[in-house]
């Protein structure tokens, strides 16, 4: 479904607030049909990149190419190659369903001819088919969600940033908004989409976590997930939890240990070793074990991994 | 510039006036209101006052003089007082702002063709009412002194001395308003003030709405330049502006009898050029204000107040103070002001009036210009 270059090339780019580092050298390239995950904690920088990706934002310094076309220098004619869907839901509450779709429909030059077509398709998708002559404002979240989404694809674009599409939708609604986003995909269409939902980020083909302001990692989830964590993972449920987490994390043995819901994750160099140890280690100081096991890491222990090691190697980058 | 933006952008805005109760109050009853309520509010014609008569003589000369009075349409007698007492009151309680008291000697006076003093008595805390309603009253004395000394000359045999009695007569023609009522100064004047109000409150919303709600952002994201941006925004003002501005003209003329003496070319000419000068304006708030709330207000004190005191609409420029006028001339309302006006009241030629065009067509070209450089398709 797409006309032009779906390809993202971002080198070095940086934006300042100020002195506020938002966007850090960042580096990255996007090939077509890829899904394009940022992850990262509010405020990460992850809005920032998109926006500048997009033209909203001119970057302090480095460089960026979407659709082959330099976002600083054309910022308009990327635009024409775009979709971009905004963290807050930002169409017009005022208008019906079919007035935003005709309203962007129009802005993206979609002809008179195809915009019917065009239109029809968006309704479908968005599943709002017999809703067209809603009141936007009226409709619940997650079917806003995809009347943005339907608004932000009008002109086929072949690249397409959703920066957190999914905030604030209940999980249904986001199972078949991520169901949108692969057949785009799979339509050839490059997808950047931003979350901090972890669950959302094992949809993506590629990642990139994002860190105040700078990438600490990338790869598809499996890599990341057997790249980042060296060692192995262990859940320990025991009581009480808050003396184990300080006894666990200065016992022999031990590189990481985190909270996790009611029970501890640990990361140890090899798990079948460390579970008999750590069993009597928590015994003779008085917390009852009630379970210890050996897990696969999901991508939030990826995460919290890398960014303990990444904010005990790395200078705070907030002025204070 | 792109027709089919253009115009998916000037459908949306006129969408959501219309689905916008507030605006949709601006535009059709704020014309109207404001028209109401200056035509008739802002009156300096003086007619009916109230006034309180006390007869002590209750002759019938003294009967005639009363109604002298009572026949000018600028006096209404409202009470006769039987003695002071009652007269005071009347004075007090403001029931009449003017009291005529003829001695209980009049009619012998005048008789005896002697001097004869009326008194009036006048409450003066309306000092402008005061004065006029005084020299209003002193007319009407003068006109029956006229007549008393006519009757007596004739009296005596002496008929051809009326026509030598006044030599030297001044007789003033007013022109343009020959009714010399204010109305026929106010009303255009309305239309003025009608055009800068709507016309700046309502496009101070335009871009300020779209930030404050979010919406900006994805408006922004799509190929739409600011140009299409602006254009679009301001093209259903226009249109509406033009209605409303006719709509008051012809409410001036068919309700409140104010003569069109002009062309409508010159008028929607002008027209065309001030509401240039205000959409833009209001424009130019919006984009700087990023709020509704200071954008409008932005809007009403550079345009309102400014257009009531300075523009000429009630005080007359060449009566102010010198730095005062010189502040009006960069005033759009004030050459807007002269040139409707006299569309209005003297239907004067276009080639006329071309200093004032000329005036509000650099306005207009210089803000439009304010407008299309001051939205910028950016976050930061």
């Amino acid at each position: 479904m797409t006309n032009g270059d779906p390809s993202v090339v971002v080198r070095d780019l940086v934006k300042r607030f100020g002195d506020f580092v938002a966007v850090d050298h960042i580096s990255l390239e996007a090939q077509r049909g890829e899904i394009f995950g940022f992850l990262g904690p509010n405020g990460a920088g992850k809005s920032t990149t998109i926006r500048m990706l997009c033209g909203l934002l001119h970057p302090t310094s480095g460089h960026a190419t979407v659709a082959g076309i330099d976002v600083a220098r054309e910022p308009e004619k990327v635009r024409q190659q775009i979709g971009y869907m905004s963290q807050k839901f930002s169409l017009y509450n005022d208008l019906r369903v079919i007035e935003n779709l005709r309203f962007f429909g129009g802005m993206y030059k979609v002809s008179s001819s195809a915009l019917p077509e065009r239109i029809r398709w968006a309704l479908d998708m968005a599943g709002l088919t017999d809703r067209e002559s809603a009141i936007t404002g009226t409709l619940a979240t997650g079917w806003k969600q995809r009347l943005a989404l339907g608004c932000a694809v009008l002109h086929r674009p072949p690249i397409l940033f959703l920066d957190e599409p999914t905030s604030g939708v209940d999980p249904i609604s986001r199972r078949q908004f991520w169901e949108l986003i692969h057949r785009m995909a799979g339509e050839g269409v490059t997808v950047f989409v931003t979350t901090h939902y972890m669950d959302e980020a094992e949809y993506c083909n590629r990642l990139v976590l994002i860190y105040r302001g700078q990438i600490v990692a990338s790869g598809s989830p499996t890599e990341l997930k057997q790249r980042a964590m060296k060692g192995e993972l262990l859940l320990v449920e025991c009581e009480p939890l808050g003396p184990a987490l300080e006894t666990l994390k200065s016992a022999p043995g031990v590189m990481d240990a985190a909270v996790f819901g009611d029970a501890l994750h640990l990361v140890v160099p090899e798990a079948s070793e460390a579970v008999h140890t750590l069993n009597s280690y928590l015994s003779e100081r008085g917390i009852r074990v009630k379970k210890i096991e050996t897990i696969r890491p999901s991508l939030e222990d990826v995460f919290v991994s890398l960014t303990t090691t990444h904010a005990q190697s790395a200078p705070d980058r907030r002025p204070q | 510039m792109n027709w089919r933006r253009l115009a998916a952008m000037a459908h949306k805005e006129l969408i959501q006036i219309f689905r916008d109760p507030r605006s949709l109050l601006v535009v059709v009853a704020m014309p109207i209101l404001l028209m109401f309520a200056y035509g008739y509010g802002i009156s300096f014609d003086i007619k009916h006052v109230p006034i309180c008569v006390l007869d002590r003589d209750a002759s019938q000369q003294s009967q005639d003089l009363l109604k002298h009075f009572q026949a000018s349409e600028y006096f209404r007698v409202v009470k006769v007082a039987n003695n002071y007492r009652e007269l005071n009151a009347a004075i007090d309680a403001g029931r009449c702002q003017l009291a005529v008291v003829i001695p209980w000697d009049f009619s012998r006076k005048l008789a005896a063709g002697g001097k004869v003093e009326v008194q009036a008595i006048v409450d003066a805390s309306d000092n402008n009412t005061a004065n006029v309603s005084m020299s209003y009253s002193e007319a009407v004395i003068r006109g029956y002194s006229q007549q008393v000394q006519l009757e007596w000359l004739q009296r005596h045999g002496l008929a051809g001395a009326s026509t030598a009695s006044a030599p030297i007569r001044v007789d003033a023609r007013t022109w343009f308003n020959e009714n010399l009522e204010s109305s026929a100064g106010i009303v255009p004047g309305v239309v003025v003030m009608v055009m800068a109000v709507v016309g700046t409150f309502l496009t101070s919303l335009t871009i300020a709405r779209e930030w404050e709600r979010g919406t900006m952002e994805q408006l922004i994201s799509t190929p739409v330049t600011s140009m299409e941006v602006m254009l679009g925004k301001l093209a259903p003002y226009f249109v509406i502006g033009m209605l409303d501005t006719t709509l008051c003209a012809v409410l001036g003329v068919l309700w409140f009898d104010v003569p069109f003496r002009g062309r409508w070319s010159v008028f929607f000419l002008s027209s065309t050029l001030f509401l240039i000068v205000v959409l833009s304006l209001g424009y130019f708030f919006s984009v700087v204000g990023k709020s509704q709330m200071a954008a409008n207000q932005m809007a009403m004190l550079a345009t309102f107040l400014p257009t009531f005191l300075l523009s000429g609409f009630i005080f007359p420029i060449d009566q102010m103070p010198v730095p005062v006028q010189v502040i009006s001339w960069v005033l759009p309302a004030r050459y807007f002001m002269t040139i409707i006006r006299s569309v209005f009241l003297k239907g004067t030629s276009l080639a006329q009036l071309q200093t004032n065009l000329l005036a509000l067509g650099v306005f207009a070209a210089l803000l439009a210009l304010l407008a299309t450089r001051a939205f910028h398709k950016r976050l930061d």
